[in-house]
C-alpha cells in the first residue's frame, strides 16, 4: 500500500460569511492547490466533505460545482458526507484514494454555509440525524451533551468547573488562530455565568454556528517531495461507527467509535497514545474533549477533566489539545471542521503553527460526527 | 414476533423488542446482537424505569416545548435492563428518581421540523416521576 502524503493545506476565514457554499468551497480549494504550487488539472479526485449544503442552502451536487469552479474537470468526485465528522471520513476517502493507487493527486476541500439560518433551524438540520424516537422528543446534539455531562460529573465526581475550563483553554488557544471565529479569551466566571443551554452545560460549553471551508491536498510520498520541502505523511487512521441510537450504549460516557477508531490508527501507525504530541479533538461541546481524550487512551476513564485541571493539555502543557482553539473557539461549519482539525495537524507537524507553534513531530485529529455515532482518527508524522 | 405483553387494540405501547440471546432494546431493530432476529416484544409501559441522567434543554428546535427536560431512564425488564430516552413531564427531577411512562399523543409538532410529517410517528411516552 502506497504511504500517502499531505502536501498542501488551506482554511478560510472562520465566521460569518458572505459567501455561500460554493464560494466558500472554491476559496479554500484554490488557495489549497496555491499553498502546494499543484495545477487544478493535475488533480485527479475530488472529495467535497459536506454535511447538509442541501438543507441549508438549497445547493447540491457541490462536488461537481467544485470541479468546474476549479478548473479540474474532469477529475473524478464525490461528495462526502458523515455529519459533523463528514471532514474526518473525506480525510479517509482522500487517504484511500492515493493509498489504493487510484489517484496521484487528490484535493479534498471540506465546507458548510450555516450563519444564514437561526439557531433553532441549525440545530434541527443537524438533530435530523438522530433516530426518531430521539427526534420526537425534541432531542438535539446539545441534549445529549448535557445529558452526557451530568452523568460525567455524577460518575467520576468531577467538579462543572473543569468543563468551563475546556472553554477557557480552547478560547485562549483560539486567540493566536487568524482563522478563528473567536479570537478572544474568556475567563471562568463568564463561562460559569453564561446563560444555560442544556443543563448543567450552558452558552460557552458549546461551538458555535459557522461558515467556513478548509482544505488538504494529496499525492503519493514517493513524489511528495517534488512539490513540497515539508510535508506530513498520513502514518495511522481509522473510522468507525457507534450505534445510531445513543442511549443504547452500555457506558453513556465512553465512545466506542472514538475507541475503535483510534485502535487502528494507532495499530497502522505502530504507535500508542505515548507518541503523540499534539492532539486536534471534535470539542463540539467542552463534555466531548474529556470523553475523546480518555478514549483515545491519553488519559485513564474518568481522569480526562484532571489533566484540564493541571494543565496537561495547555498549549505548554506535556499533551497540548486544540493548539487551533477548537470547534470551540475556531467555529465548527460542520463538513469543514475534520479538514480544519488535519489542517492544524498538518501546520505543528511541519512546524508552520507560528504563534501556536508546539513541539510535535506526530499530531493526531479526532473528528467526531453525531454524538460518537461516527468517527474518523488520524494520525500525522511531519517529515522535514 | 410473538407479543408477549397483553394490551388492547386501544391501548397505546412502548414497544421495546426482544432478542434471542435475552437482551431487550428501545426503539427495537430489525437485527439485534449477533445479527440475530428479535423474537419478541414487551411493553414498558407496563414497567417504572430510574432517572441514569437528565437535562433540561432552553434552545429547542422549532415544534418542540420550551424548556425541554430530557432523561435517560433505565428499567428492569425480569432482570434485564433496557434504556430508553424521552421527556419529562416535569422540570424537577434528580437521578436516581423512580418515574413511569405517561403516553402523549403528540411529543412535538411535525409541521414545523425539518423532518417530513409522514416518515415516522410522533406520539410516545413521557416520563413522569412516581413521587
Amino acid at each position: 500500500m502506497e504511504r500517502v502524503a499531505i502536501i498542501g493545506a488551506s482554511m478560510t476565514q472562520f465566521g460569518q460569511r458572505e459567501e455561500w457554499i460554493r464560494g466558500l468551497l472554491a476559496e479554500a480549494g484554490s488557495a489549497c492547490l496555491e499553498d502546494a504550487g499543484v495545477s487544478a488539472d493535475a488533480v485527479d479526485h475530488l472529495y467535497v466533505s459536506n454535511m447538509a449544503s442541501g438543507e441549508f442552502e438549497g445547493q447540491t451536487g457541490v462536488p461537481n460545482a467544485l470541479a468546474h469552479d476549479l478548473s479540474a474537470v474532469p477529475a473524478y468526485t464525490a461528495r462526502i458526507d458523515q455529519t459533523s465528522s463528514s471532514g474526518g471520513a473525506g480525510v479517509y476517502a482522500a487517504w484511500q484514494s492515493v493509498a489504493s493507487g487510484a489517484s496521484e493527486m487528490t484535493l479534498l476541500v471540506g465546507g458548510e454555509k450555516m450563519t444564514h439560518r437561526s439557531t433553532a433551524e441549525a440545530t434541527d438540520v443537524i438533530a435530523s440525524l438522530t433516530h426518531p424516537v430521539e427526534y420526537k422528543h425534541g432531542v438535539t446534539l446539545p441534549s445529549f451533551a448535557g445529558l452526557t455531562a451530568r452523568h460525567y460529573l455524577d460518575k467520576y465526581d468531577a467538579p462543572r468547573e473543569s468543563l468551563g475550563k475546556v472553554a477557557v483553554k480552547n478560547h485562549k488557544n483560539g486567540v493566536d488562530n487568524p482563522h478563528a471565529q473567536f479570537q478572544k479569551e474568556v475567563d471562568l466566571d463568564t463561562v460559569l455565568e453564561s446563560p444555560i443551554v442544556a443543563d448543567p452545560l450552558r452558552l460557552y460549553d458549546f461551538c458555535p454556528i459557522t461558515d467556513g471551508s478548509a482544505g488538504l491536498l494529496f499525492c503519493p510520498e514517493s513524489v511528495a517531495r517534488e512539490y513540497a520541502d515539508e510535508y506530513a505523511v498520513v502514518s495511522g487512521i481509522g473510522g468507525a461507527t457507534d450505534t445510531h441510537v445513543v442511549h443504547e450504549r452500555a457506558d453513556p460516557t465512553t465512545m466506542g467509535g472514538v475507541v475503535n477508531s483510534a485502535e487502528q490508527a494507532y495499530e497502522m501507525a505502530d504507535a500508542d497514545p505515548d507518541d503523540v504530541d499534539v492532539a486536534e479533538l471534535h470539542d463540539m461541546f467542552t463534555i466531548l474533549e474529556f470523553l475523546q481524550s480518555e478514549d483515545l487512551g491519553f488519559f485513564e476513564k474518568g481522569e480526562g477533566w484532571k489533566a484540564v485541571e493541571e494543565g496537561v493539555t495547555d498549549r505548554d502543557g506535556e499533551l497540548p489539545i486544540n493548539t487551533s482553539g477548537g470547534l470551540k473557539s475556531k467555529g465548527h461549519p460542520l463538513g469543514a471542521s475534520g479538514v480544519a482539525q488535519v489542517y492544524e495537524i498538518y501546520q505543528q507537524v511541519i512546524g508552520d503553527a507560528g504563534a501556536r507553534q508546539v513541539d510535535a513531530e506526530t499530531g493526531l485529529a479526532c473528528n467526531v460526527g453525531g454524538f460518537g455515532n461516527c468517527v474518523t482518527t488520524t494520525i500525522l508524522e511531519g517529515q522535514l | 414476533m410473538s407479543d408477549e405483553s397483553d394490551t388492547g387494540d386501544d391501548e397505546q405501547t412502548m414497544e421495546a423488542y426482544r432478542y434471542p440471546d435475552g437482551s431487550i432494546t428501545y426503539p427495537g431493530h430489525p437485527f439485534g446482537p449477533g445479527g440475530e432476529e428479535p423474537t419478541g416484544t414487551v411493553d414498558l409501559s407496563e414497567y417504572v424505569a430510574e432517572v441514569v441522567t437528565w437535562t433540561t434543554s432552553t434552545a429547542t428546535p422549532p415544534g418542540v416545548r420550551q424548556p425541554n427536560t430530557l432523561a435517560i431512564v433505565e428499567f428492569d425488564v425480569d432482570g434485564e435492563p433496557v434504556r430508553a430516552i424521552g421527556q419529562v413531564t416535569t422540570e424537577e427531577v434528580e437521578i436516581g428518581d423512580e418515574v413511569r411512562p405517561v403516553y402523549c399523543a403528540e411529543l412535538r409538532d411535525p409541521e414545523k421540523g425539518i423532518r417530513e410529517p409522514a416518515s415516522q410517528e410522533w406520539d410516545g411516552f413521557r416520563f413522569e416521576p412516581t413521587e
